[in-house]
């Protein structure tokens, strides 16, 4: 597996188990800046800007977060 | 022979401590709690009573008649160690008619005991020689002739003591520790009156039996029956150094016990408040890789993995790894390299390694080996209590009234502390065991669990989700601690949650595969308990959803209100001695020492201002995304202090490409270990035996690691990272660990008021430790959480990817055995390995039968991540569909199998769940073949370098 592949799949998994609370957008945003070093968040962004659909839709939101900050 | 610092009471000090009483001993007057015995009355007044089957670690049991004593208006002369005082008691310890009595019954033992004192190994430690000599006994009128024990055959099947009936005295002393102090149960006596003999097991050698060679029976023999070999072998020390033990997070006292600079035996400390005289195995007996033939002790360097190594010296190694660790930041930036810290290691050198990568290195790429253990238990108890540690000291379980034991194996990993809680059990508290395979405490001697809930590998968030879901919807919540100590708007968000349909019992089974009324019998069981306590193991954090368990776990803990006293409690057991440590030392990548967040400015400033440097504010690199950015090509140096990630982390195939993906890759270890074969750079390491520090044990207790030896390479380990970063550009100036403690201190509020110097004068100290808690805080979160209110969690299960599968129809998870520790380094080169010497594979009888694989043979093992192959052991332990291994044997490659899907949160590999089949095969894997040829290859490029 890829390093993106396994970002993507952590991330992924992180939305899924935000996807319990109300606020999880605002919940994953926050666990990719507490715990994920810049260089990972480059490659999610630089993944999320080539359209693919494998990223849940709160954490394409997440990154879109993460990019304008 | 050194003097042991302990004095002997005799009796141990009472449980029920109520008023005081007075008496008189031999004319000094004493006061002492009710309930104690005359033997220990007298031993405070001073006043030592003579016996022989009495210590004060075990119950009075008034069989050798020694201890005789006379009391003022009682005829007859009654036993010290098993009357108790009363006020104005008159006692008398010796009298002319009182050493006639002990004098014929030291004759009588010396009648069927070996006259051999000046030859014996015990001469000067033997607890008989003293009494006789001090009766004036050389020698018994009752004669040494006729029917005697004296020509009794020696057991010596046990690698490291002997059993001679012909010096035991049958005065049940080891009997006794081991049924109430290991709680084994596997000594007895058998026969009767003079053909009464200690025996181990059924009649068996102690090999054969149910021994498992705690050492409990040698400490407590009072002559030269039960003796350690090396004893025997070399004589009895002369000096002992009080040191720490560098196995599992119980961190027992031990005394390390020298003749010259040789460690004879290490004895457990009666003072150490982790373990109170108490060992296992592993650090009673297994030290001997300190000095194991394998140690490599001169620093080496190397191009490439395909050249022989080359001996250099310390400053030419420095130097060398310096200049290639700066030319790689140099060409691929100064994020291309990092540091991993080891729990093996004390926290001053784990403080070292952060402090040199942030400081030294320029970046945040800090790590440490409890990322793929404990992590989640950091990540779950901070979010929900505030706080990255267990809320406990272990002498809590005494308090307890039910046990619940979820993913832990105590009895094989934590064995110390498995005996404390065993002794609580066999009082009467009850007993939930939550574990996919029958471990030991579900049914052992004297012990069997209320409830064995053997859920399926996978569904740990389903079954504490389905405990919560019985306590709130049958009423069984403590509102009042809920109310008080709890953040209403989330506990009532979490009630919402919890008491959904989703969550009972009833729902979860078809996932837990827990018939739904055992569970609602052990969630009535845990919530209706007084006290309630919890302990856990990897069993729950080494799983995609590790850090949603534990946040279950704490707020199941929160919602029946059993936090903040004794007896309670979230208790993690932590795997490795110092898994604490390491992690309240900063060594995560978003966190400094004591869990504050890098990103926080007035933190980092604080460590900027001490360290003279600037921290960058983002986290850096975990181990797992280490490897990935290795094999990226964008991560290439790594320092690796005391870890062996090339056969403890998962799926190996995938390590070792990062491995080789570095350009240059440090090993700091005692062994040229499994990493080490990958390396450019090895630094030799120090031993536990070699140097000074202090580890944190699973109850936040820090207790001092002293240098009993000198380092066998010359430097200790503190000392290789201090001179590492040096040469990097990055000077420090420590002349002793205790420097580095007190820097420590100066910056972390839960260390600040920890010193070498209250270490020594207290013992241990359990952090936090502070202005508010000057001598340590057993107990957490008493009157409020360290976050000010608890925080129910939302912990919706998430099935992990890992699923079984027709391809892949079984479930592995995997665990240790008691006598070999992790990755096998230390133990392995050890005779721990006559108990266990390979990994095998656990098959439930059904799924061995449906495959034709019968006992002792060779299985594939074969899951998404690669294959190996192991020996069958065909067992009812594991249920079927489940299989089990240990991770023990490099050659036996389990993590060749286990995958790299992790914890969400954290990172935390999966060890627990990986789906495989298991079939009958007659070689070995290829990986095994491949592996067994390149470590063939490094160990012919080791020899050129030592030749």
């Amino acid at each position: 597996m890829q390093e993106v592949d396994h970002l993507v799949k952590m991330a992924n998994q992180i939305a899924e188990n935000f996807s319990f609370h109300d606020d999880a957008v605002e919940r994953i945003t926050d666990h990719l800046r507490k715990f994920w070093a810049p260089s990972m968040r480059e490659k999610l962004i630089d993944f999320k800007q080539g359209e693919s659909d494998e990223l849940k839709p709160a954490l394409r939101e997440a990154i879109n977060r993460l990019e304008n900050t | 022979m050194f003097q042991s610092t302990h004095d002997d009471m005799g009796t141990p000090a009472p449980l029920r401590i109520g008023g005081l009483v007075s008496l008189t001993v031999d004319g000094r007057e004493v006061t002492v709690p009710e309930n104690s015995s005359v033997m220990r009355a007298a031993a405070l007044a001073g006043v030592k009573v003579p016996k022989l089957c009495a210590t004060d670690s075990l119950d009075a049991f008034g069989s050798c008649r020694v201890c005789l004593v006379e009391i003022e208006g009682r005829k007859g002369f009654p036993a010290s160690c098993t009357t108790t005082v009363e006020d104005d008691m008159v006692v008398s310890t010796r009298s002319d008619r009182l050493d006639d009595l002990r004098r014929n019954v030291i004759e009588l033992y010396v009648s069927d005991h070996p006259l051999d004192c000046v030859t014996c190994s015990a001469n000067g430690d033997c607890e008989l020689q003293d009494v006789a000599e001090s009766l004036g006994v050389e020698n018994s009128r009752y004669g040494l002739g006729g029917e005697s024990h004296r020509g009794a055959d020696k057991d010596t099947s046990n690698p490291y003591f002997t059993f001679d009936p012909s010096q035991c005295i049958v005065c049940y002393r080891c009997v006794r520790a081991c049924d109430d102090i290991q709680g084994t149960f596997a000594l007895t006596v058998d026969g009767r009156g003079f053909a009464s003999k200690v025996t181990s097991g059924q009649l068996e050698n102690f090999m054969e039996s149910d021994c498992v060679s705690c050492g409990a029976c040698v400490d407590h023999c009072p002559t030269e029956a039960l003796m350690e070999k090396s004893v025997i072998e070399q004589g009895l020390p002369e000096r002992s150094v009080t040191t720490t033990c560098a196995y599992c997070g119980v961190g027992c006292s031990f005394n390390a016990e020298l003749k010259g600079d040789t460690v004879l035996r290490m004895t457990p400390d009666k003072n150490g408040q982790a373990n109170e005289g108490h060992a296992c195995i592993k650090g009673r007996f297994a030290f001997g890789y300190a000095t194991h033939q394998d140690r490599i002790t001169k620093p080496m360097i190397r191009d490439s993995i395909d050249d022989p190594w080359r001996e250099v010296s310390w400053q030419e190694a420095f130097d060398y790894t310096a200049t290639r660790l700066r030319a790689i930041q140099d060409k691929y930036g100064a994020n291309s390299i990092g540091g991993i810290t080891s729990s093996r290691c004390t926290n001053e050198e784990t403080y070292l390694v952060q402090k040199m990568v942030r400081a030294a290195f320029g970046n945040n790429n800090v790590d440490t080996c409890a990322r793929v253990c404990h992590s989640p238990t950091g990540y779950g108890l901070k979010t929900t209590l505030g706080e990255s540690a267990g809320t406990q000291a272990f002498n809590s379980v005494a308090q307890a009234d039910v046990v619940m034991v979820m993913g832990a194996n105590p009895s094989d990993a934590h064995p110390v502390f498995a005996s404390r809680l065993k002794h609580r059990l066999r009082e009467g508290a009850r007993l939930i065991v939550v574990d996919p395979r029958r471990i030991d405490l579900v049914n052992s001697p004297h012990i069997r669990a209320d409830h064995h809930l053997a859920l399926r590998p996978g569904s740990n968030v389903a079954f504490i989700n389905a405990m919560a879901h019985v306590v709130v919807t049958e009423g069984l919540d403590n509102r009042e601690f809920i109310d008080q100590r709890c953040e209403n708007e989330a506990w009532l968000k979490w009630r919402d949650f919890i008491s959904g349909e989703q969550n009972s019992p009833e729902s979860t089974e078809r996932i837990t595969g827990i018939p739904a009324s055992e569970l609602r019998a052990a969630a009535r069981l845990f919530a209706e308990a007084p006290n309630a306590a919890i302990y856990y193991g990897l069993g729950v954090s080494e799983h995609s959803q590790g850090s949603t368990t534990v946040m279950g776990i704490a707020n199941l803990a929160m919602a029946t209100g059993n936090l903040g006293r004794e007896g309670v409690g979230v208790n993690p057991l932590r795997g490795q001695n110092n898994v604490q440590g390491s992690c309240d030392m900063g060594s995560f990548p978003h966190e400094l020492p004591g869990y504050r967040h890098i990103s926080d400015p007035a933190v980092r400033n604080l460590f900027e201002n001490e360290w003279n440097v600037q921290l960058l504010p983002e986290p850096g690199l975990r181990i797992p995304n280490m490897f990935d950015a290795s094999i990226g090509g964008h991560f290439k140096g790594l320092y690796v202090q005391g870890e062996d990630v090339a056969q403890s982390d998962p799926n190996t195939h995938h390590v070792e490409k990062a491995m080789r993906s570095l350009e240059c890759l440090v090993v700091q270890d005692l062994f040229l270990n499994e990493t080490a074969r990958f390396a450019h750079v090895f630094l030799p390491g120090s031993s536990f035996l070699e140097k000074n520090g202090t580890f944190t044990n699973a109850e936040r207790r820090i207790s001092m690691v002293r240098k009993a030896i000198k380092p066998l390479a010359g430097m200790e380990d503190w000392e290789v990272t201090m001179a590492l970063s040096e040469a990097m550009g990055y000077p420090m100036n420590y002349s002793h660990p205790a420097e580095i403690m007190d820097e420590i201190a100066r910056l972390t509020p839960t260390f600040a008021g920890v010193s070498y110097a209250k270490l020594d004068r207290l013992g241990s100290i359990q952090w936090p430790c502070n202005d508010e808690a000057p001598e340590g805080t057993p107990t957490m979160h008493v009157d409020e959480f360290v976050r000010g209110k608890g925080y129910f969690a939302i912990t919706g299960f998430v099935p992990t990817d890992e699923r079984a599968t027709r391809k892949y129809p079984l479930l592995m998870t995997t665990g240790r055995i008691l006598s070999q520790y992790n990755v096998g380094a230390q133990t392995r080169r050890t005779a721990n390995s006559e108990f266990y010497s390979e990994d095998v594979l656990e098959i439930h009888p059904f799924d061995a039968e449906e495959r034709g694989i019968c006992e002792g043979d060779w299985c594939g093992v074969a899951s998404r991540a690669g294959e190996t192959v192991l020996r069958a052991v065909i067992t009812e332990r594991v249920q079927p569909g489940v299989v089990y291994t240990t991770f023990h044997f490099p050659s036996s490659g389990a993590n060749v199998i286990t995958t790299d899907n992790s914890d969400w949160a954290t990172n935390c590999p999966e060890y627990k769940v990986t789906a495989v089949q298991v079939t009958h095969v007659t070689e070995p894997s290829r990986w095994q073949k491949e592996y067994r040829e390149f470590a063939s290859r490094q160990e012919q490029l080791l020899d050129k370098a030592r030749a």
